[in-house]
């Protein structure tokens, strides 16, 4: 089994705590990691309408993973992006959230996790209606050790990111991160965590700014701690 | 008489900023569509077999479009040999024309109407309004939007931003039946509506309507509702006009299976809705019957293979209930006939790319229309498109340079500068001294209004 690790560019760039997590998380469970470029899967210029300088970028993710079975990304987003292009079947074959590839390709929900504390799901809408995970997350949380999981009320609501949308139409997008930190914070959980950093940037941006108490953290972060 | 659409193209976020400080607004937009959506997901996840009801709807509309001229000549062969009158309109000129002509023949001075986006798209009643012939609404919530002489908020419940005591005060200052000391009650303002239409209809005689389908096979109009009013508008006035645009069109009768399944558990969440009409040229009722055809950017629409599955559209509402930008703006932010997500992709596409700049990125393309519409048109793909077709045209120089600066960074070598520039400037970036500079900068200062740039994420060396 050759599997490409895909950390996607807002990891590479910003969140490089969650790309070390997914190599933790998968390594343990004995997968063999091809080292290749770090690479962008052209999304944030796929949805802002500028598809023709999307193109190169998703050719390359073609190129670099070309030796890989599978395509293994931290990123629900990133994933269900590559999956729309119809017109590259081998590579919409390949592409896999973390989530995904250990429930469904691993068949693993326990992966030797523990993490002592109260914990809320954002189920973002990438995960839910694009890369379509329905409750793979949710598995893997129940199976850590010490873990709560707290249920988000309107959990699949939107966080109101939306990439671009968060500037072009930064009163909206506010509005609907208000109204998602309202539902967080009634959880009385001590993290949120999602499949996806684009999402947790932009509410754990606003958490901050609230000087809430609540962290963001990525899925993979959770399933690679071991010690509570 | 409800005020017609400027054309005047104002961007959604300075009318969506507007909505969101109207906090009554966004409280009876949020209790409605909620209480909508719960409704029309009970009865959905009744119906075992609603995955295969949706392919069949959209096939169905993809076909149909397809032949769309071969559909269209049978409707009018069939239609005109059961005594109808058959007219085509290029444009909402064209389409108002006939229908004050009609009116004119007839010596009408008023007619009465069924609710119809159509007619809305057309500014039909301004037009007849200032050649001296009244247009009054007869649905419910088209009425109280009329007389408050503003714009539907929703193509379902046009009403949707008002509650019920500003309803009262509507009534008892605008009707002349309303009584004095009438409460808030539903049923009290159902009761004053109910005798101040009945009124009109008995002394209507001309009726104008929409069609929610015209079947090509047999020449027949359908119009879908639930107050009765439509019914009293398509059967007691002597000359009745439908104005349909040209998407409407199914082959067959038998069609009607899938689409009277689909469409009321998809807008007023119910299983049957209370009133179908149907009609095929003249006979019971109306003596002259009429149907005008109207283009009005369908064609053009059609012949964009990437945009064309908007016409699919059956204009249930389903994808507004859901959608979190329209729960929180509401329908006038859009500015067009077609709010919400179905407005974002139709009213650039049917009125032209320069009224509706801004509606294509007022989305964040989060899917929940898209899972619900009965129909399954691909609303975040034709956005992600219509936002193409619109930086092509009209992106600025800046946002250009900086797209085109990003595509070249986010190259392998260029993912791993960046990584490191972070790196070494994210105390900077988190600091209290960045956020108050960044109030200037012309991005940042809109992520930074609401967020910080979130510190606890920041990876040190791995």
């Amino acid at each position: 089994m050759k599997v490409g690790l895909f950390a996607t560019c807002i990891n590479s760039i910003y969140f490089t705590r969650t790309v070390t997590a997914t190599r933790t998380v998968l390594e343990k469970l004995g997968v063999e990691i091809i080292e290749t470029e770090q690479v962008c899967c052209g999304q944030m210029h796929i949805n802002s309408g500028y598809p023709d300088l999307a193109k190169p970028l998703v050719d390359r993710v073609e190129k670099n993973f070309k030796d890989c079975d599978f395509i293994v990304a931290p990123s629900a987003s990133c994933i269900g992006s590559l999956r729309e292009h119809e017109d590259r079947p081998e590579l919409v074959a390949k592409c896999f959230d973390l989530s995904e590839f250990l429930v469904d390709i691993l068949k693993v929900t326990d992966v030797g996790a523990t993490f002592n504390h109260r914990v809320t799901l954002h189920t973002t809408c990438h995960s839910l209606r694009v890369a379509k995970l329905g409750d793979k997350p949710q598995q893997l949380l129940r199976a850590v050790r010490g873990l709560e999981l707290i249920e988000l009320p309107e959990s699949d609501s939107c966080c109101g990111f939306g990439g671009t949308f968060s500037v072009k139409n930064s009163d909206v997008s506010g509005a609907m991160l208000a109204d998602k930190m309202r539902n967080i914070s009634s959880t009385k959980a001590e993290y949120v965590v999602s499949a996806d950093n684009s999402c947790l940037m932009h509410i754990g941006g606003g958490l901050q700014r609230e000087k809430s108490s609540i962290e963001v953290l990525h899925l993979a972060e959770i399933l690679a701690n071991t010690n509570g | 008489m409800a005020k017609g659409y400027s054309g005047v193209s104002l961007p959604f976020p300075t009318l969506a900023k507007t909505a969101l400080e109207d906090t009554q607004l966004r409280t009876n937009l949020a209790r409605a569509t909620t209480t909508i959506r719960n409704k029309r997901a009970k009865v959905v996840a009744e119906v075992g077999d609603w995955e295969a009801l949706r392919q069949a709807g959209h096939d169905i509309k993809m076909e149909s479009l397809s032949n769309l001229s071969t559909h269209l000549t049978q409707f009018e062969k069939e239609f005109t040999s059961a005594g109808g009158h058959v007219h085509w309109a290029r444009n909402s000129q064209e389409a108002c024309e006939i229908v004050a002509r009609i009116a004119k023949e007839n010596q009408v001075t008023s007619v009465v109407k069924v609710k119809s986006l159509t007619t809305d798209e057309i500014n039909l009643n301004e037009y007849l309004g200032a050649r001296g012939i009244e247009a009054k609404e007869t649905d419910l919530a088209e009425l109280i939007v009329q007389l408050a002489d503003e714009h539907p908020s929703h193509i379902l419940v046009p009403a949707i931003h008002k509650n019920r005591d500003q309803i009262r005060d509507l009534f008892v200052e605008k009707i002349a039946e309303a009584r004095e000391g009438l409460s808030n009650n539903p049923r009290d303002l159902a009761m004053t509506a109910r005798v101040h239409l009945r009124n009109r209809f008995l002394s209507a005689r001309m009726a104008v309507s929409g069609a929610n389908f015209a079947i090509a096979e047999s020449g027949t109009l359908c119009v879908v509702e639930s107050e009765g009013n439509g019914r009293m508008c398509l059967t007691l006035p002597e000359i009745l006009v439908s104005v349909v645009g040209i998407e409407k069109i199914l082959p067959k009768w038998t069609d009607l299976e899938v689409f009277l399944q689909l469409l009321p558990r998809s807008s007023t969440g119910e299983r049957m809705n209370p009133y179908t009409s149907f009609w095929t040229g003249a006979g019971d009722g109306p003596s002259q019957r009429h149907v005008i055809l109207l283009d009005n950017g369908r064609i053009q629409t059609l012949a964009d293979e990437n945009g064309r599955e908007a016409l699919a559209c059956i204009r249930c509402s389903a994808c507004m209930n859901v959608c979190p930008v329209y729960e929180r703006t509401g329908g006038h932010s859009y500015n067009s006939v077609y709010p919400g997500p179905i407005g974002a992709i139709i009213t650039p596409q049917l009125l032209g790319p320069g009224l509706a700049k801004t509606l294509p990125f007022a989305s964040t393309l989060c899917g929940a229309c898209y899972d619900v519409c009965p129909v399954k048109i691909n609303i975040p793909k034709i956005l992600v498109h219509l936002r193409a077709n619109e930086n092509r045209a009209n992106a600025s120089i800046s946002e250009k340079l900086a797209m085109r600066a990003a595509a070249y960074a986010l190259r392998p070598d260029g993912l791993k500068i960046l990584a490191r520039l972070i790196r070494a400037t994210s105390p900077l970036l988190t600091s209290s001294a960045f956020t108050k500079l960044s109030k200037s900068l012309p991005v940042a200062k809109k992520w930074m209004a609401f967020r910080d740039i979130p510190r606890t994420r920041l990876n040190k060396k791995p």
